[in-house]
């Protein structure tokens, strides 16, 4: 135990602060209204879903919950089923034989229903594109509120997207 | 067994990888095969092409690995059928059937008929890799009802999970049979992130593939994107200058790092300690940063392209990455110590999700995994390339094929890798990054083989005319190893699969393509 302590120690708080929220990745006019906003009163639960990713995403979204990024000191958590969660984060073009899943996880999820789109495969199908195996974009199969581009998006980048969803048209993070 | 022991006209080709390819007839195929298979090689991969345009028909090719290197033999399936070799290697099953979904090509007597990457995008009756196949249609989805295996008898249920998992990892379908807690069987279905990334190739030029091959599993990148590169390097006969391969090494070794310090983090944390994954995500952030910093990407991609790599090393960055160095080693050392001497993480490291060296051998369990198996193979010590020729890579093997050896390996994996490191940054030649490759002959074929972290990625590259690719098969090592995690969780309960699959941590984009 003492070694776990020590060792807690000598690496120290390496937590960063969070970028602003960023107006230019919003893709629909925004749809939340101020008093939904306050609900999520600084706790957003967050389900993802690889679509038929490379996995490049993922590794991002997995380095969102390291101490330099630390998303879970934000509030903003990742919940494993769609039924609690405020936000889908989809990443990869989507498969058409993740086409139904992504609908019914899409579907199973409570209003607001805020999506966000991961990544250039997430935003406009990337390198995959559109095929006899690929549907493209996220918003090809359910609607989109954000889209983060990137290829992975950085960690930052990501962070960004996830609080402009939960931020008003002003930009005000809740 | 070595190349002369074969009774078959084989020619070398060039390139950085020692690899014969040869035509072979029906009898010789299955003969070469149980020959490999009987002197304790494995099959790497099984793969199709259509050659009808050159009125060849289609083909099946195979790749076979013994002690001096890689055999590729090609074979006509006339009338659409060859001998299957699941027999020989039961590996070959799932891509015997993935063959058939892509190019409808079929083995006589396949042990398993069922479909496997073909869900319901394609109907039965169309072949995407068949070259009149037109990849941009779009059809409407089948229905689709899969057979799985069914366990039954007194208080035998099955949980179902998938395709949609409840952590951030990539989709796929568990049937698990179970008694109580008790895992009796589990079947996966995988496919579901199938992106056509084979037929998108065949639209390529050698230049423009290497993005895409970069893309077929983002952990692997570089790995992938070196085979690449390899296989077109092959194909045209050229050999990029010393110092890019160098370069190339430090990258692949740097990606091993990456990921290996990432999964000891979250295998501490499926175990319970999640100080574990704090501090290795750390350290695995640290070491992302600069590659962003000195390489232009966090996780390296597009760093390489056929005939060297994009951006250089100075030495002031050498030096930086001399010093980080040096700071990884021993945190990686003290938490080495911290994992080893913790007993409660032990105790769910040792004994799960074991797969015994015997059953590796038979079922092929290949890398990281199959090493923790006491499957020695490493190319990067059996069969160096450059700069690995000059590195004396130490293979990192155990016995005891738990959870808690392939954590051992991982944690011998890193020390090495960081060895290696220091080794290519005192190395390093000098001269150019990049030489330009020249136009590729039409008709040549060509080999990549380079050792990720996972296990031998693998590349076979055909060309067309106008440095076209006519037909590129990249091939994961998770295609062997997904079979065995089936059997190493055989007998454990159901809230210790997460850490047994973690172990292994296979690819599904890699493998679906
Ligand atoms: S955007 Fe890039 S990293 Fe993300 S899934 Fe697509 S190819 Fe992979």
């Amino acid at each position: 135990m003492h070694k776990i302590i020590r060792q807690i120690l000598r690496s120290g708080i390496k937590t960063e602060t969070p970028p602003e929220s960023n107006d230019a990745l919003r893709c629909t006019a925004q749809r939340l209204q101020d008093e939904i906003l306050r609900r999520f009163g600084g706790a957003l639960a967050i389900r993802h879903v690889d679509a038929g990713s490379c996995n490049g995403c993922e590794l991002e979204i997995h380095a969102l919950s390291n101490p330099y990024y630390n998303l879970e000191g934000l509030g903003i958590h990742f919940v494993a089923s769609p039924r609690h969660a405020d936000m889908l984060l989809v990443t990869g073009p989507v498969s058409r034989h993740m086409e139904t899943a992504l609908q019914r996880t899409y579907a199973a999820m409570p209003e607001p229903k805020l999506v966000v789109a991961i990544g250039d495969c997430g935003c406009t199908g990337g390198v995959f594109g559109e095929s006899y195996a690929s549907c493209g974009r996220v918003s090809n199969v359910i609607p989109v509120d954000i889209a983060v581009p990137g290829c992975p998006p950085s960690p930052s980048a990501l962070m960004q997207g996830i609080l402009t969803g939960i931020s008003n048209a002003q930009g005000l993070a809740k | 067994m070595r190349i002369e022991d074969f009774d078959l006209a084989l020619s070398p080709l060039p390139g950085a990888a020692p690899v014969w390819h040869g035509d072979v007839d029906a009898a010789a195929w299955r003969q070469v095969c149980q020959q490999v298979h009987d002197k304790g090689g494995r099959l790497v991969a099984l793969w199709g092409s259509d050659r009808r345009e050159l009125r060849r028909g289609f083909v099946v090719h195979a790749a076979l690995v013994i002690r001096s290197g890689l055999v590729w033999l090609t074979l006509s399936a006339d009338h659409e059928a060859y001998p299957g070799i699941d027999d020989i290697f039961p590996v070959a099953s799932r891509m015997q059937r993935a063959l058939g979904d892509l190019l409808g090509i079929y083995p006589h007597n396949p042990q398993d008929a069922r479909p496997w990457l073909r869900h319901s995008a394609w109907p039965a009756d169309q072949y995407p890799l068949r070259k009149d196949f037109d990849g941009s249609t779009v059809h409407p989805a089948t229905a689709q009802d899969y057979p799985f295996v069914t366990v039954e008898g007194d208080g035998v249920h099955e949980i179902a999970v998938g395709p949609v998992h409840a952590g951030t990892i990539e989709p796929g379908h568990f049937r698990f049979s179970v008694i109580g807690e008790k895992i009796l069987r589990l079947e996966p279905r995988l496919g579901y992130t199938h992106k056509g990334v084979e037929k998108l190739f065949e639209a390529m030029t050698l230049e423009s593939g290497a993005r895409l091959a970069g893309r077929i599993s983002g952990d692997s990148t570089v790995a992938y994107a070196w085979a690449y590169a390899m296989a077109a390097e092959s194909a045209v006969d050229r050999t990029p200058p010393e110092r890019a391969l160098w370069l190339r090494a430090l990258l692949l070794e740097r990606e091993r790092l990456a990921n290996h310090l990432g999964d000891l983090g979250a295998l501490g944390n499926d175990a319970g300690l999640a100080f574990g994954l704090a501090q290795f995500s750390c350290l695995k952030e640290d070491l992302l940063r600069s590659n962003a910093a000195l390489f232009g990407h966090r996780y390296l991609m597009d760093s390489i392209v056929p005939g060297g790599v994009i951006s250089d090393l100075d030495e002031s960055g050498g030096a930086r990455l001399m010093a980080e160095l040096d700071v990884l080693d021993q945190a990686v050392s003290r938490l080495h110590n911290i994992y080893d001497d913790h007993a409660g993480l032990q105790d769910r490291f040792i004994g799960a999700g074991r797969v015994a060296p015997e059953l590796a051998v038979g079922l092929g369990l290949c890398g990281l995994a199959g090493r923790a198996s006491a499957q020695a193979w490493d190319l990067r010590a059996q069969f160096p390339a450059v700069p690995y020729d000059r590195l004396d890579v130490q293979m990192a093997t155990h016995r005891n094929g738990d959870v808690a050896a392939r954590v051992t390996v991982r944690f011998d994996e890193v020390n090495e890798a960081i060895r290696l490191c220091r080794l290519i940054l005192k190395g390093l030649p000098s001269g150019a990054i990049f030489t330009a490759l020249p136009k590729a002959p039409d008709n040549a074929i060509g080999v990549g083989w380079v050792e990720g972290w996972r296990g031998e990625v693998f590349v076979a590259l055909e060309t067309g005319a106008d440095n076209r690719i006519r037909r590129l098969h990249p091939h994961d090592p998770s295609w062997q190893n997904w079979p065995l995690i089936e059997h190493a969780v055989m007998g454990n309960i159901v809230p210790d699969f997460p850490l047994i699959n973690k172990s292994f941590n296979l690819s599904y984009s890699g493998h679906d393509l």
